[in-house]
């Protein structure tokens, strides 16, 4: 089965490290999306995959073969780069045609096979004009069908849509997501917009530094972020991540001091191995239900900013002891700048961080 | 302030409200700097349809016609084409029979060695300048630097181990030998040249015709090579120009055979012992501008595309 697979990569240049000791097994029909920030060591990660760039050390497996030291062209793999790399001296046809120059199709083979991927990424009425007279989704597109004229064993994106504006990204996640369904390949996206990857993929690969810091669903990543990195990350508005003092643990629920007040609050059991000690709890913006009155187990809190993104409100709010969160509620809450504000957050959206910034889980 | 704006505006001196739209006064100035630059050359062709006491004449000749009036008459001159037939054909010695001078061979030696030399250094340097920018060696800035190192030196310098060197071996006078030494001085031209172009194409084009299958003399031929045609023509016309003009190495390497038209020029006005022979030069000149006119001619349309606009957003 056309299935990839890195172990243990690393990709040093010089002497700097920019990926380390990569692992992630992608199965047939399987999309991972890897997502990090900008430098985080994505797209070598994936140019190692293509064979683009050679792997310092570790394995890059292909179809169940290592594949380390084969040319891109022997891998037998499609790419869609990010600023698409059209060949500007060839015409939308002939750049669609391009990849099956090795497969020695006779002409009207050939000319069939374009036609064909040319009706699915609706590109027929262009397939005469240049690459430099075509707009832009259409680029994105003719990008698309030519990593779909072959029958590779995997395909990789390089960042398709960072190029789309809002609506044409949203478009084309769409019709790349069904053209990928269609094909159950082995494929790799390579994003740093979190929204993209976790519509589009089956798996995300979450990347900080070269490292690779979470592979799961969408919803595990979401739900169960491994560390505080990933909690940060994945979810917009971003968690809060407040800072507090762990003093014990009973019946269930985590004692802490929290932005200089008490709480009490059901957590993991995995908490109650914890020493007394400092602790970072992460709370979901949506995970909180809004009081007017003191109420026990609440963190204090008054409205600073106030942004409305249509469904919901956005509030940013200031605690007693100054640290900034955010919370979200539902349009019809009102809420006015300088009101106080009294913050319950929901235990199954709540996550406990220890010192080493790891979530504390069973 | 306003004023002020509108007398220049008038003088067509306004902002230019989009691409391709200076004004007049502008267009104007660049018509007077484009006419003051042509002058030499316009005076040379001038120069060539005059009969000889009009070209030495005091007040000189300006004009062919008197553009109805305009011009007085002291200063027109009837063209003549005579200077052109006494390039091919006159007599060497006073009152003696016309005979062939020979120039239709000189101009044929300038065509075939400036054209093959340039072609040669074009594909050598182009595939040099390939490898440079794609290929980078150990310490590549080193020897693009020591590439260009003959052309710092004055001709004259370099010109006295090549002479010698052409000795030992015979190339001298032939046809090899200064077609190979020009080649080799437009070489340092054309890898600078084509290097840069290389530069600035987009790698990702590159990669991805290698995941598509290509091999790298086909990522060569088919995708770098057309996106810089461009560059092959500018750097094409700029070495024909050098080259075809070249006048030392030619003088001291070519053969009576190998001459060039540089060469048999200088020695045409300046023998036979009637001083400098004005009418001639100066038909020998515009002769030897036309090709050089009519290739920087058709290959202006390639000098200004540029073939991989818009395809690459960056």
């Amino acid at each position: 089965m056309p299935t990839i697979e890195i172990r243990k990569v690393t990709k040093q240049f010089g002497a700097f490290t920019a990926v380390k000791d990569a692992d992630l097994k992608v199965e047939a029909g399987e999309v991972v999306c890897l997502l990090g920030p900008s430098g985080c060591g994505k797209t070598t990660t994936l140019r190692m995959i293509a064979g683009l760039e050679r792997a310092t050390s570790g394995d890059v497996i292909i179809a169940g073969q290592r594949m380390n030291e084969l040319t891109p062209q022997e891998r037998d793999i499609a790419m869609v780069f990010q600023f698409y790399a059209l060949y500007p001296a060839l015409s939308v046809g002939q750049n669609i045609a391009m990849p099956l120059h090795y497969e020695n199709l006779s002409k009207p083979e050939s000319d069939a096979r374009v036609m064909k991927v040319a009706q699915i990424m609706h590109l027929t009425e262009v397939l005469d004009r240049m690459p430099n007279q075509i707009s832009e989704g259409e680029k994105q597109r003719l990008a698309v069908a030519r990593a779909i004229v072959r029958d590779p064993n995997c395909f990789l994106f390089d960042e398709p849509l960072s190029r789309l504006d809002v609506e044409l990204r949203h478009s084309m996640r769409g019709q790349i997501k069904e053209v990928l369904t269609g094909l159950s390949k082995a494929t790799v996206i390579v994003t740093h917009d979190q929204l993209e990857a976790l519509t589009m993929a089956s798996r995300i690969a979450i990347m900080k530094d070269g490292v690779i810091e979470q592979v799961g669903t969408p919803h595990e990543v979401f739900a169960k972020p491994v560390n505080v990195f990933v909690a940060s990350f994945i979810g917009t508005p971003q968690m809060n991540l407040v800072e507090a003092d762990l003093q014990s643990f009973g019946g269930g629920n985590a004692n802490v001091v929290l932005a200089g007040q008490p709480l009490s609050i059901a957590a993991d059991p995995a908490v109650s191995r914890l020493k007394p000690s400092k602790v970072t709890v992460g709370i979901r913006p949506r995970a909180f239900t809004t009081a007017q009155e003191k109420a026990d187990d609440t963190i204090a809190a008054q409205a600073e900013l106030i942004e409305p993104m249509g469904a919901e409100t956005l509030i940013h709010a200031r605690t007693l002891s100054g640290g900034d969160i955010r919370v979200v509620v539902p349009r019809d809450k009102r809420v006015k700048v300088g009101e106080a504000l009294h913050l319950k957050p929901d235990p199954r959206q709540t996550h406990f961080f220890g010192e080493d910034g790891k979530a504390v889980r069973t | 302030m306003a004023e002020h704006n509108s007398i220049w505006e008038a003088l067509g001196f306004r902002k230019a409200s989009g691409v391709g739209e200076a004004g007049w006064g502008r267009t104007l100035i660049v018509a007077i700097v484009s006419f003051i630059y042509f002058l030499p050359v316009l005076f040379i062709i001038f120069t060539a349809f005059k009969p000889q006491d009009a070209a030495l004449s005091v007040p000189p000749t300006l004009s062919p016609t008197s553009l109805f009036g305009l011009i007085p008459g002291q200063f027109v001159f009837t063209p003549t084409l005579e200077n052109f037939g006494s390039v091919f054909m006159r007599s060497m010695t006073a009152g003696g029979a016309p005979e062939p001078t020979g120039f239709d061979r000189y101009f044929f030696n300038s065509i075939v060695i400036a054209s093959s030399s340039v072609l040669l250094a074009l594909v050598i340097g182009t595939l040099a300048a390939f490898g440079f920018s794609r290929y980078p060696l150990k310490g590549n800035d080193t020897y693009l630097f020591i590439i260009l190192t003959t052309r710092m030196l004055p001709a004259i310098v370099v010109i006295i181990p090549v002479i010698l060197m052409f000795r030992v071996v015979g190339l001298s006078g032939s046809y090899t030998g200064i077609i190979l030494l020009y080649t080799a001085f437009n070489l340092a031209f054309t890898i600078w040249m084509m290097k840069s172009f290389f530069d600035e194409l987009s790698l990702d084009v590159e990669d991805a015709a290698r995941i598509d299958g290509s091999s790298d003399t086909r990522v060569f031929f088919k995708i770098a090579l057309p996106q810089v045609i461009a560059g092959l023509a500018a750097t094409f016309v700029f070495g024909l120009i050098l080259t075809w003009n070249e006048f030392l190495f030619a003088l001291l390497l070519s053969g009576p055979d190998t001459r060039t038209v540089p060469v048999a020029m200088n020695q045409a006005v300046s023998s036979g012992g009637r001083g400098t022979d004005w009418t001639l030069l100066a038909a020998i000149e515009t002769l030897f501008l036309i090709p050089v006119f009519l290739v920087t001619f058709f290959l202006q349309n390639h000098l200004l595309r540029g073939v991989t606009f818009g395809t690459v957003k960056r």
